[in-house]
């Protein structure tokens, strides 16, 4: 027993609420209180971690009340590795400073930050929580929240915003009506009791129409092509800060609730073998890797570039699922901790950029690197790390997806894999030749450019050091973190 | 050979790394930022020689750094391939330092602290790859060396080095995700990666699984050791500042793909394994035809350093065609290849750096008469010319001796012609440029006038090298014996 996991959500609902009482009487007291409350996430986050680790799973009976009648919350190493994730994104997406971060901040003293907290909170609730409707509850909170966090983008961002709304609505109805049939089949909503009692049940089309409408619904929170098309609009609108959360664990947490009911609540097998789902998530990620890469390939606009790149690297996540193996689910866990560090990083330099000299467009950026060589070396390593150069961090998941895909002697993904690192390369090493090799215009938004201020940098160049220390200490994520959770794989 | 722990690999690989952090310190006077680059390549130099008496008593010095991914380490090990490549590379970049602040002042070239700084990150990228102690080790370094040279390709910022990089690009990371795929498939089929003299393939690995590790082999390092058709990037390339050309694309950057080759024959598949296979009949065709089509084109090229790097990469394939033929001679002859060409080719390219810096002439065509002007260069391009020809006393015929020696042991008459064909195209090609610089009538160079010294004297260094190794084949600094003691490791099976 131990109350760690249910602290870190609600301390991080707590100092939302203070958060926004804050902010109505003092707007810049509101910053400093989501920053505690952070900071205080990340440290509760990290002794759960710690403690996993030593001692294995965690568990708190909410009120008291023992499983399956009371939820329950698990820390075990897979939740405890998401929540680490996610919270230590989160807190660097706050140290990012709000002018830069969120330009369309409302007036009237409400602050964003109660509604990026409460999107944290959501997304750690999604992941340490141990019953299937909470789950959905804490799925709806996370989603409430990053609807009205992307309408902060501008116009064009609250046409997005509904959209996505609709989309995700439909998602949380197709996860709800899932959760409906099995509590139907089973009468329990707690995890690790519907596992116990689902395995006489694996041939009732009840529960094969409850996986279907689950996978689905994930599949459009995760934005697994063909279901990505809410994406590239609402993460290119939103805010920069909002974007980065959104691409980096956001729909990651989607991603890990299908692992969660492949690994957790069904035997592998039934994902594997009795329904075809690791099939069919396999080749529609291979078909997603190559839209996205293509896709972000004829992209203008930076941060619209980095949103279709999303659906590309969510896909490699969707590719490991799919390979149905060890090594295979490794490289997909590792790419959601992976791309976290990446995809961030990229989307703060995009702030960056925006708020040092007003563009957004990827051509008109020449000669930047020259004006921002520090924050151009952290885009550096992220883009050299999403195309897979080693030692950085995006190489190992790399490394080990092709791994898999050969044990699984499934050679079009190992290609798919491999061809995909080439685009990445097409879109990255263009921007890159852009910032340093190409003379600037004489634009007057590229001449006076200046480095940004150090509170700019500090996240940046916090993620991208991590990038590559990251990819260093690879081999002890693995063995200590996700061997453990991927053993009942084949 | 005989593991002994040592730190020496793991500082030779750093020391310049840690070079880079002095070098782009902001402010600086141009000669003490060229100081460092000076200190670090002699102190890498340093480092690498000293481990030379221990390699030539048989041991073996190591260091295992850390997983780096479950079951494989960050592991760096000096064996005798290992000890060749380090030794040249680690010694030319003394001598290209020196020609590159020549070089680089005299033009004057733009963003200079740039361009150190890659080059020591290069050289880093290129021990790393001499001294990778496993497959996994070495592609990391082999990354890195690619992305690194990429600040050199496009220097110059022009229209046609952008051009350059981007085909650079294109060839060199495609070349890495072959590698990435052929390294998966090794860790597969042998559950490790670690190098082992005559090869780590299990014995009962499937003749279709060798043969599609080594086409994988073949499309990675073929890129970088630019075999036909792979290797129209390395003529693009030549856009860079003549330094890079003479370090990176004669010594580092392509033997980088050669030795990858000897790597992977020698110590992953094993030429037992990969004979029986019949694979590697196909790329001695392919190196053999590289040989004979490339030296053809070098004929035709007016551009100056077009012609060397045609010529580059010809010889590039000789010593490939020398890997893959199953005889220890011709790996002796590959070897010593791999040494003397580099030789060679630097003088080659540093000859035509400092013509470049003195009359601005690029193209053979121009060059009538040069030899009154600038005798010391044009006298040192004779020396290397006469050694890629293959004519003794120059050290290419020691090489190419061995060369013939292994195919004629092979049972491989035909590359036997080839090679003596290809010698007598080098000496078309080459003498040609010799015969119009000493003899040709000129009212332009009149004038004794030579570059400054900080460029005559690496170039001169070389070639009188070049010679003297040709004439002492062991003295200097025991490269036969380096080589066929590496080749005896490969062929003896389970190394010595």
């Amino acid at each position: 027993m131990s109350s760690l996991s249910i602290l870190i959500v609600a301390s991080l609902l707590l100092f939302c609420f203070i958060s926004v009482l804050v902010g109505i009487w003092r707007l810049r007291w509101a910053y400093a209180v989501a920053l505690a409350g952070m900071a205080l996430a990340l440290v509760a986050a990290g002794t759960g971690f710690y403690r996993v680790l030593a001692d294995g799973e965690l568990r708190y009976f909410l009120g008291g009340w023992p499983p399956p009648f009371g939820i329950e919350y698990v820390l075990d190493h897979l939740s405890a590795f998401m929540v680490v994730i996610i919270v230590f994104i989160g807190l660097i997406a706050v140290i990012y400073p709000p002018e830069a971060g969120l330009y369309h901040t409302p007036r009237r003293g409400i602050s964003a930050y109660g509604l990026v907290l409460l999107l944290i909170a959501g997304l750690v609730g999604v992941v340490v929580t141990g019953d299937l409707f909470n789950l959905f509850v804490f799925l709806e909170i996370y989603s409430l929240a990053s609807y009205a966090l992307i309408t902060m983008g501008g116009d064009k961002a609250v046409v997005a915003s509904f959209r996505y709304l609709i989309l995700g609505t439909i998602a949380g109805s197709f996860y709800l009506l899932g959760v409906g049939f099995i509590y139907f089949s089973t009468g329990t909503l707690n995890m690790a009791d519907a596992a116990r009692l689902l395995t006489p049940l694996y041939g009732s089309p009840t529960i094969m129409a409850a996986v279907a409408l689950i996978v689905v619904g994930m599949g459009i929170k995760m934005a697994l092509f063909p279901l990505h098309v809410w994406l590239p609009d609402a993460h290119s609108y939103a805010p920069p800060v909002v974007a980065a959360i959104l691409a980096a664990i956001q729909i990651e947490v989607a991603a890990y609730v299908i692992v969660r009911m492949m690994l957790t609540i069904f035997q592998p097998q039934y994902f594997i073998d009795i329904m075809p789902i690791t099939t069919i998530i396999g080749w529609v990620a291979a078909a997603g890797i190559i839209f996205g890469s293509v896709m972000a390939i004829a992209q203008k606009d930076f941060k619209r570039m980095l949103a279709y790149s999303t659906v590309a690297q969510v896909a490699y996540i969707g590719l490991g699922i799919g390979l149905a193996n060890q090594l295979g689910m490794i490289g997909a866990l590792l790419h959601i901790l992976n791309h976290a560090f990446m995809k961030s990083c990229l989307f703060l330099v995009a702030g960056g950029i925006r708020y040092q000299t007003g563009l957004h467009k990827i051509s008109q950026f020449a000669g930047l690197g020259r004006k921002m060589p520090l924050m151009m070396s952290a885009f550096t390593v992220a883009a050299l790390s999403m195309v897979g150069i080693p030692p950085t961090a995006g190489f190992f998941s790399k490394w080990y997806l092709v791994l898999g895909g050969i044990e699984a002697n499934n050679w079009v993904f190992v290609a798919v894999i491999l061809a995909s690192s080439l685009l990445t390369a097409v879109y990255f090493f263009r921007m890159i030749e852009k910032l340093f090799a190409t003379p600037s215009g004489g634009d007057p938004a590229v001449e006076q450019a200046r480095e940004p201020s150090a509170r700019i940098l500090t996240p940046i160049i916090i993620l991208a050091i991590g990038i590559i220390v990251l990819g260093l200490i690879n081999a002890l994520i693995v063995s200590y973190v996700l061997q453990p959770v991927v053993a009942l794989l084949p | 050979m005989e593991t002994v722990y040592s730190l020496k690999p793991l500082l030779a690989v750093l020391v310049s790394l840690v070079a880079v952090a002095f070098i782009v310190i902001p402010n600086q006077r141009p000669n003490v930022r060229e100081s460092w680059t000076i200190l670090a390549a002699l102190a890498k130099f340093a480092l690498v020689a000293s481990m030379l008496p221990l390699i030539l008593q048989g041991k073996s010095p190591a260091i295992t750094l850390f997983a780096i991914s479950p079951g494989i380490s960050l592991a760096l090990r000096v064996d005798y391939l290992g000890i060749i490549f380090g030794l040249s590379a680690s010694f030319l970049w003394i001598l290209t330092s020196f020609f590159s602040m020549g070089y680089v002042r005299s033009i004057p070239e733009h963003k200079q602290t740039r361009y150190f700084a890659s080059f020591a990150i290069c050289l880093s990228a290129t021990m790393g790859i001499a001294f990778a102690a496993n497959l996994f080790t070495l592609v990391i370094f082999y990354e890195i060396l690619t992305i690194a040279t990429y600040p050199l390709v496009i220097h110059r910022e022009t229209p046609g080095a952008i051009f350059g990089g981007r085909k650079y690009l294109v060839y060199l990371l495609t070349g890495g995700v072959f590698l990435l795929f052929a390294l998966a498939l090794t860790y597969q089929l042998s559950g490790t990666v670690d190098f082992q003299a005559g090869g780590i393939l299990p014995a009962l690995t499937a003749k279709s699984s060798v043969i599609m590790l080594f086409t994988l082999f073949l499309l990675s390092f073929g890129v970088k050791s630019a075999i036909m058709p792979m290797h129209s990037w390395l003529p693009t390339a030549m856009v860079a500042p003549t330094p890079v050309s003479a370090l990176l694309h004669a010594v580092a950057v392509v033997k980088a793909g050669v030795f990858g080759f000897a790597r992977a024959i020698g110590f992953i598949i094993g030429p037992s394994m990969l004979h029986e296979s019949g694979a590697s009949g196909f790329l001695a065709a392919l190196t053999a035809a590289t040989i004979l089509v490339a030296s053809l084109i070098a004929l035709r090229q007016d551009n100056l350093k077009a012609r060397l790097a045609y010529s580059t990469v010809g010889h590039l394939s000789y010593i490939v065609l020398g890997l893959t033929l199953f005889s220890p001679s011709a790996w002796i002859g590959a070897l010593l290849h791999i040494v003397n060409h580099a030789m060679m080719k630097i003088t080659l390219f540093f000859c035509a750096g400092a013509i470049h810096v003195k009359t601005h002439c690029e193209n053979v065509s121009q060059l009538n008469g040069i030899g009154r002007q600038m005798p010391l260069t044009m006298a040192a391009f004779a020396i290397a010319s006469v050694g890629l020809a293959g004519i003794p006393p120059v050290n290419g015929f020691i090489s190419k001796w061995y060369l013939v020696q292994g195919s004629y042991d092979a049972g491989q008459i035909v590359f036997v012609v080839i090679l003596l064909l290809s010698g007598l195209l080098n000496a078309g090609y080459f003498f040609s440029i010799v015969v119009r610089a000493f003899f040709a009538p000129s009212d332009k160079f009149t004038r004794f006038d030579e570059a400054s010294k900080l460029m005559i004297v690496p170039l001169v260094i070389t070639a009188v090298l070049s010679l003297l190794m040709g004439i002492f084949p062991d003295r200097i600094p025991y490269f036969f014996q380096l080589a066929s003691s590496a080749a005896q490791s490969v062929f003896g099976g389970g190394g010595l």
